[in-house]
Formats: C-alpha cells, sequence, structure tokens
C-alpha cells in the first residue's frame, strides 16, 4: 500500500446496526421456540440450534466486527482460525468413528 | 500528530499505523477461536462417549438464565458498536454513555454467572474430581429428584466450568479494558480520525459475544 492511498474509515449507519440487533434477538428466541418443539424435531434439533447460532455469528461478525469492511487480508487471517479448527475436528472424528468398540479382543 | 492521529515513530503513515494495529487483534482473534474451539471439540468428543452422563449433567442448567445472558450478552455487543459509531461521527459523550452501558450489561451477565455458580456449589456440584456425588444425591433425594446414577459426572462439569469458565474470565477482562477506553475517551485521546483502541476492545467483546452464541445452546440447550 502507497503512502498516498488513504483507507478510508466504513462508517455503518445507525440503523443498520439497529436492524442487526433486532435480527440477534429475534433469532435468540427462535433457538428457544425450536428448543420447545426438540420433541417434534427430536434427531435434528442440536442441528437447529447450531444452524441459527451460525447465522447469529455471521450477523455479529459481519456487521459488529466490522469483517465486511475488512481488508481481504484481514478476513483470510481470521478464517485460518476457523480452518485450522475443522482440521482439528476433521482428524478427531476420523479418530473417534474408525475406532473398534472397546470389547473388541483385536 | 496527523490529523489528530498520533502516528508511531516507526509506522511510515497513520494509515500503516491502523492496518498494523488491526491485523494485530485479527490475529489475536485466531488464538481466540483455537483455544475455544479446543474445548468444543473435546465436548464433542465426551459428549459421544458419554451421552447418559452429559444429558444428567446438563439437567442441572436452568436455560432461563442462559437466555436471559445471551439477550444481555447481545444488547451488550450492540452497545458496543454504537460506542464504537459515535467516536466515529466525533460524537465522544454519547460514546462514553454506550461504552458505559456495555459494562453494565457485562456486569448484569457477571452477576446471572455467580448466582448459576453458587446455586452449584452449594449442592456440591464441582469439576473433575472435587465433585461432591454423595452431597449431591442427598440433595436430589430431599428434593424428591432422580438420583445420578454415573460417577463421572464431575466431567461434565469440568468441561462447564472451563467453558463458562473461561467465557467470564474474558467477560471481565472486556469490561475492564472497555473501562480503560472510556477512561482515555474521556481524556480526549479519541476522534472521528482515531479510535483504534476502542475498535480493537469492540472486536474483543464482539467475539465473547460471538463464543457465547455456540455455547448457549451446545450447554443448556442440546446437553
Amino acid at each position: 500500500m502507497g503512502n498516498d492511498t488513504h483507507t478510508e474509515h466504513h462508517i455503518t449507519p445507525l440503523s443498520t446496526y439497529l436492524k442487526i440487533a433486532g435480527a440477534l434477538f429475534v433469532l435468540t428466541f427462535l433457538t428457544v421456540g425450536m428448543h420447545a418443539l426438540r420433541n417434534y424435531t427430536s434427531p435434528f434439533s442440536p442441528l437447529i440450534a447450531f444452524s441459527i447460532a451460525g447465522v447469529k455469528a455471521y450477523l455479529v461478525m459481519a456487521y459488529f466486527m466490522h469483517l465486511k469492511y475488512e481488508t481481504p487480508l484481514n478476513k483470510i487471517i481470521f478464517a485460518t482460525g476457523f480452518l485450522f479448527l475443522l482440521v482439528l475436528v476433521f482428524f478427531c472424528v476420523l479418530d473417534i468413528y474408525t475406532r473398534l468398540a472397546t470389547s473388541s479382543v483385536l | 500528530m496527523i490529523n489528530g492521529v498520533p502516528v508511531q515513530e516507526h509506522y511510515r503513515s497513520a494509515d500503516h499505523q491502523l492496518v498494523s494495529a488491526k491485523e494485530g487483534i485479527w490475529l489475536f482473534m485466531v488464538t481466540e477461536i483455537m483455544m475455544f474451539g479446543g474445548l468444543f471439540v473435546g465436548y464433542f468428543i465426551y459428549h459421544q462417549q458419554y451421552p447418559e452422563m452429559f444429558a444428567e449433567g446438563a439437567r442441572f442448567l436452568n436455560w432461563q438464565l442462559g437466555f436471559v445472558n445471551t439477550l444481555v450478552l447481545i444488547f451488550s455487543s450492540f452497545t458496543m458498536a454504537l460506542g464504537i459509531y459515535y467516536c466515529q461521527i466525533n460524537q465522544t459523550r454519547k460514546a462514553v454513555w454506550a461504552l458505559a452501558l456495555t459494562i453494565l450489561c457485562g456486569a448484569i451477565f457477571m452477576v446471572i454467572k455467580y448466582f448459576e455458580y453458587t446455586h452449584k456449589f452449594h449442592m456440591g456440584i464441582f469439576p473433575g474430581n472435587m465433585l461432591n456425588l454423595t452431597q449431591l444425591n442427598e440433595h436430589l433425594k430431599a428434593a424428591g429428584e432422580p438420583l445420578i446414577l454415573s460417577n463421572n459426572l464431575g466431567m461434565y462439569f469440568g468441561f462447564y466450568f472451563c467453558m463458562s469458565g473461561l467465557h467470564g474470565i474474558h467477560v471481565i477482562l472486556g469490561m475492564a479494558l472497555i473501562g480503560w477506553s472510556i477512561w482515555r475517551t474521556t481524556r480526549g485521546d479519541f476522534n472521528g480520525n482515531y479510535y483504534t483502541f476502542v475498535e480493537g476492545v469492540g472486536i474483543f467483546w464482539h467475539i465473547i459475544d460471538l463464543i457465547w452464541i455456540f455455547l448457549f445452546p451446545l450447554l443448556y440447550l442440546v446437553g
């Protein structure tokens, strides 16, 4: 980046913050609402809860943390955290689900 | 000082300084994701191995309290964003109010946490080996609730106290950092051109919210 280029601060308008906060409140109520219906959504209820959490996380990261207006480098840096987490999950799942039963004599 | 920005001598320009500071805070956020991520993966592994024991442990968590704490933390993230917004548009007096409200929300969160923790300690629920199963079962018998059958319930509460405790430490640190930014704002350090410190603290506060967004369903709802 040259000396003469100026990175403008992006100022998110107040209305956007209000909308995002409103959406986060609604999604929190939705999480609890789906929890009340857990007997009907039984095998998928954790999936539903974490999907809603994922949407909330996106809203917080993109708008509150201003990640949407960050430089590509910072987006990549933050993404590496999740990438390495994925590597950890991948090898743990591989380990746990390929173990022979503890009762096995092999 | 260039346009109200105190540029350190080892930076080429105010932009160079800002870009470096931002890169640093995002690298720090990566370490946060990986630290809590490791605990989440550990939770999933042992949940997989002892599903009945985890279900017994989850009984003692009150989702209503977790729900209230989620709302409090989301509201605090909103006020934190407002704090930065008011710094950006040079209204530092309003910024101080927004930041003070954020600290207040953090305090409410910790007070609710305090009641949750002391209630568990009262029943003999502690992390790991410190969990007093005899005391807990006596308590349950007196209350007429089903007794605990697993003998490794301490593991569930090891995860519970580690994850929510580490998160609580972050909340306390965040409150202290916001307090520091309030002090610096009232001192007149920040203006529309320079508020990097508040922005960094904000990113830290939002990651606390982000982690809680996943902790709430994990601990209180899915169990």
